[in-house]
């Protein structure tokens, strides 16, 4: 076996991940197709379409027979719908997703989580996010699944992690209501409880907005407090937003790893060395779990590298299945990596059709 | 100044500050990208102003007036750097791209750098204007005498935020008494309009100010509003929907629209021929782009022929090259704001008023000249106050001749920046003394753009920045 057949198997190559990307989309369809192990949801969908997933998609190419998933689906259909045949029985626990477009939508899952932050753990470097610290986290608990994502990440890192909580859906209230007041004041009042447990707490690694970070760093020196690691996301973060967090805020003595993720897909990594690359972030889905494209809308075709296009998430595990959902988001699209031999979203940002719609806030 | 691109950098409170973020300032004809304009993000301009230096607290009035005065020739002369280590800009440089990204022919561009320069030159005459003719010596000593009576002062910000408009160059005049009453400034510029307020800067530190005492953040809306809160002091330029907002915020001082009028009092109305000059200058001046144009006529007759005489001598304003002595009219930066108003007008004048312009003239309102688009003068009569073009403003040579009831004329010029009051009527005139919402009041024949340093007409800078407390 020569050395591409070799990176070709573990799809260390944009060719090799397609492959590998094939073979994963034919498993996942045919579980969630199937009558022994499928999910009423999508089975009763194949019988209204006339035609068989599970037979007849042989790769991510097929997905495209797919009409665009609806993202009302997750506010309507009953959650039982949505339970794999291999899953029946099982508990499962309600996600929501965060209510910046809209009334929230809910999905349901069970290990998925669990996985995508693991995986994600691999990225990690131990001497910025060590193993056996402590974490905290300030954002959004509540129903959403990155809260127990946070806390099974540092978890499983050997780590603890303490909460503050930030609603984001008031938030958005008191901004559409153009009460900046009220806003700021409720700001303030989540820094101070994460400023207290900094104070009072050895803690290493922080989980935060990129607007909440800066108003920590105004409170104290994130360095000067023990802080090693900083998870920022939940936002969208210009170069010159990145470069100042970077720089500023955190004194350019912490490591800064930029998250873009959601609760249908996970989370993606980033692109190492983005300070290189004048700090612009490209993000990789976890694929073959999740596949980011950027396409053009209309047509569903992917747009040339480094042209803007809107971002668009395949879902595909063993869980959830959400074929071609239009994100809110739109990015530049970027080649495959060494480390992530697949394509990449670069600058996401709110797509500037729906920015003015769109309340995004401290979170 | 080389053909490339100017780069109009970030000042972080004197230290110039190179964004990876820019936006292009292009010329309103051809587009072409006149230059890169570094943008600070909202956590940049939060950042440094949590800082409360001010240097300018410790020098002495007698010393920044002596600035001033160096800063507005240095202003009006020298080849100042819009960044440091590249190319200089000399006046005609900076009248060409001034005139380029905004619209204004070079004629109003040195018109504005003159007003610029007056007020940098005169700022002795403008603090007593604004101090009521206080003994400038208390500034540096907080406490001491005026009238006989003892006065003390305390200064209410170190920093005196100002979010600028893109309209007209002459606005910077408002801020720039700040510097003079020790107050730092932190600077917003106006997206096609970044010139002027870097090249005061730029004049005011080359005549010995320090360069800490200047912040110049070209930034978005976020960043706007970190200047407007994290300043204890600010000045907002903006139209309504952008100034609604603060308006109830007694720290920021909301400039708006100017609803400026010329009244005639039922005693001049038979006079109304004499007074054309004025209303055509109270209109036109500075292409109609300044707060205090008039953009309503109050009459209580003879409105048909007022607002067609007027329309007759406003057509003879035509687009002409941005270069030309005689240009009087301004382009438009952005072209479709023109097509928006062009279409709103014609809209309005549907329904209870007539363009009376569009009747004298063969040409269409909106015009292209050169590259440019303009909105050729228009008066409009209203049959009412109340109707929706009798109370709006636009940025060209555009006003309203509305007739209303002798008793009516003080209660419809309520709100204006400016009035222009042509009557001896005691009644009237009374009427519009006793209105506080009137800002400026020209009791005369005066064009409402007529502008006495020495009165100021916007709110007032001094009573902003500093408290007189008891002692």
């Amino acid at each position: 076996m020569d050395r591409s057949e070799t990176e070709r198997e573990t799809g260390r190559t944009p060719a090799g991940a397609a492959e590998a990307l094939d073979g994963h989309v034919r498993e996942i369809v045919r579980r969630h197709f199937s009558e022994e192990t499928g999910t009423p949801f999508w089975i009763a969908w194949a019988r209204e379409a006339g035609w068989d997933p599970a037979e007849e998609v042989r790769g991510f190419e097929d997905l495209a027979r797919f009409e665009r998933f609806d993202g009302e689906w997750l506010k309507s259909v009953p959650h039982e719908d949505w339970v794999p045949k291999a899953f029946e029985g099982r508990p499962f626990t309600i996600f929501e997703t965060g209510g910046t477009t809209g009334s929230p939508k809910q999905r349901i899952g069970w290990d998925d989580y669990k996985v995508d932050y693991e995986e994600f753990s691999n990225t990690l470097d131990d001497a910025a996010f060590p193993r056996g610290g402590y974490w905290l986290m300030i954002g959004p608990t509540g129903p959403r699944r990155l809260r127990l994502a946070i806390e099974h990440l540092a978890n499983h890192r050997g780590s603890a992690c303490y909460f503050v909580d930030l609603d984001p859906r008031w938030v958005k209230k008191l901004i559409a209501a153009g009460d900046t007041e009220q806003a700021t004041a409720y700001m303030n009042h989540v820094v101070e409880q994460a400023a207290t447990i900094l104070e009072q707490r050895s803690v290493d690694v922080l989980f935060t907005t990129p607007r909440l970070l800066e108003a920590v760093g105004e409170r104290l020196s994130i360095p000067d407090a023990g802080i090693t690691g900083v998870f920022c996301g939940g936002t969208a973060m210009s170069p010159q937003v990145l470069r100042f967090l970077v720089e500023e805020v955190l004194e350019g003595k912490v490591a800064l790893v930029p998250t873009y993720g959601n609760t249908l897909m996970g989370l993606a990594a980033h692109k190492p060395g983005f300070a290189d690359e004048g700090y612009s972030i490209t993000y990789h889905a976890p694929q073959p779990r999740a596949v980011l494209r950027v396409v053009e809308p209309e047509s569903g075709d992917v747009v040339d590298y480094d042209e803007w296009g809107r971002v668009e998430l395949t879902t595909l595990t063993r869980e959830l299945f959400v074929p071609r959902f239009l994100e809110r988001d739109e990015a530049l699209r970027r080649t495959p990596c060494e480390t992530y031999p697949w394509d990449g979203v670069g600058e996401v940002r709110p797509f500037r059709g729906e920015a003015e719609g769109i309340v995004e806030g401290v979170y | 100044m080389s053909d490339s691109p100017a780069r109009i950098p970030v000042l972080r409170m004197g230290t110039e500050y190179e964004s990876l973020e820019h936006v292009e300032v292009c010329d309103h004809a051809d587009g072409s990208v006149l230059a890169l304009m570094d943008q600070a993000n909202a956590g940049i301009v939060r950042r440094d102003l949590r800082g409360k230096a001010n240097p300018l607290r410790e020098m002495t009035v007698a010393r920044l007036l002596e600035i001033c005065a160096e800063a507005a020739e240095r202003f009006m002369e020298d080849e100042l750097p819009p960044a440091e280590g590249e190319a200089t800009q000399s006046p005609a440089d900076y009248v060409a791209a001034l005139s380029s990204s905004s619209g204004l022919p070079h004629t109003l561009c040195r018109a504005n750098m003159d007003k610029v320069r007056t007020v940098l030159s005169k700022m002795d005459e403008v603090l007593r204007g604004l101090t009521r003719g206080m003994d400038l010596g208390l500034l540096d000593h907080g406490v001491g005498e005026q009238g006989g009576v003892a006065v003390s002062l305390a200064p209410n910000t170190d920093r005196l935020g100002v979010v600028l408009p893109s309209n007209s160059p002459g606005v910077n005049s408002i801020w720039l008494p700040a510097v003079a009453l020790k107050t730092s400034v932190v600077l917003k510029p106006g997206r096609e309009e970044p010139w002027t307020p870097l090249r005061i800067v730029r004049a005011l530190v080359a005549a010995g100010a320090p360069a800490e005492a200047f912040g110049f953040y070209p930034t978005d809306h976020e960043g706007a509003a970190a200047i407007l809160a994290g300043c204890d002091r600010a000045v907002l330029f903006g139209d309504e929907r952008t100034t609604a907002p603060w308006a109830a915020d007694p720290t920021v001082s909301v400039h708006g629209p100017g609803h400026s009028k010329v009244v005639i009092g039922p005693d001049e109305s038979a006079h109304w021929k004499e007074h054309l000059d004025l209303l055509v200058e109270s209109v036109a001046a500075n292409g109609g782009r300044s707060c205090v144009n008039a953009s309503t006529i109050l009459v209580c007759d003879h409105g048909d022929e007022i607002a067609e005489a007027l329309a007759r001598r406003l057509a003879d304003l035509e687009p002409r090259p941005a270069d030309d002595p005689e240009a009087t009219l301004c382009a438009f930066a952005n072209p479709a704001v023109a097509e928006n108003v062009d279409a709103a007008i014609s809209r309005e004048v549907e329904h209870g008023a007539e363009d009376v312009s569009a009747r004298l003239r063969s040409t269409p309102r909106l015009a292209e000249h050169g590259g440019g688009v303009f909105l050729r003068p228009t008066v409009v009569r209203c049959d009412s106050p109340d109707h929706p073009l009798a109370r709006t403003e636009y940025l060209f040579p555009f006003t309203s001749v509305v007739e209303v009831e002798a008793e009516a004329l003080a209660a419809s010029a309520a709100d204006s920046l400016v009035v222009t009051a042509v009557t001896r009527d005691p009644a009237l005139t009374r009427a519009l003394i006793d209105d506080a919402g009137i800002g400026r009041l020209n009791l005369g024949p005066q064009p409402t753009t007529k502008i006495d340093w020495g009165q100021p007409h916007e709110g007032n800078l001094f009573e902003l920045l500093y408290t007189r407390r008891a002692i």
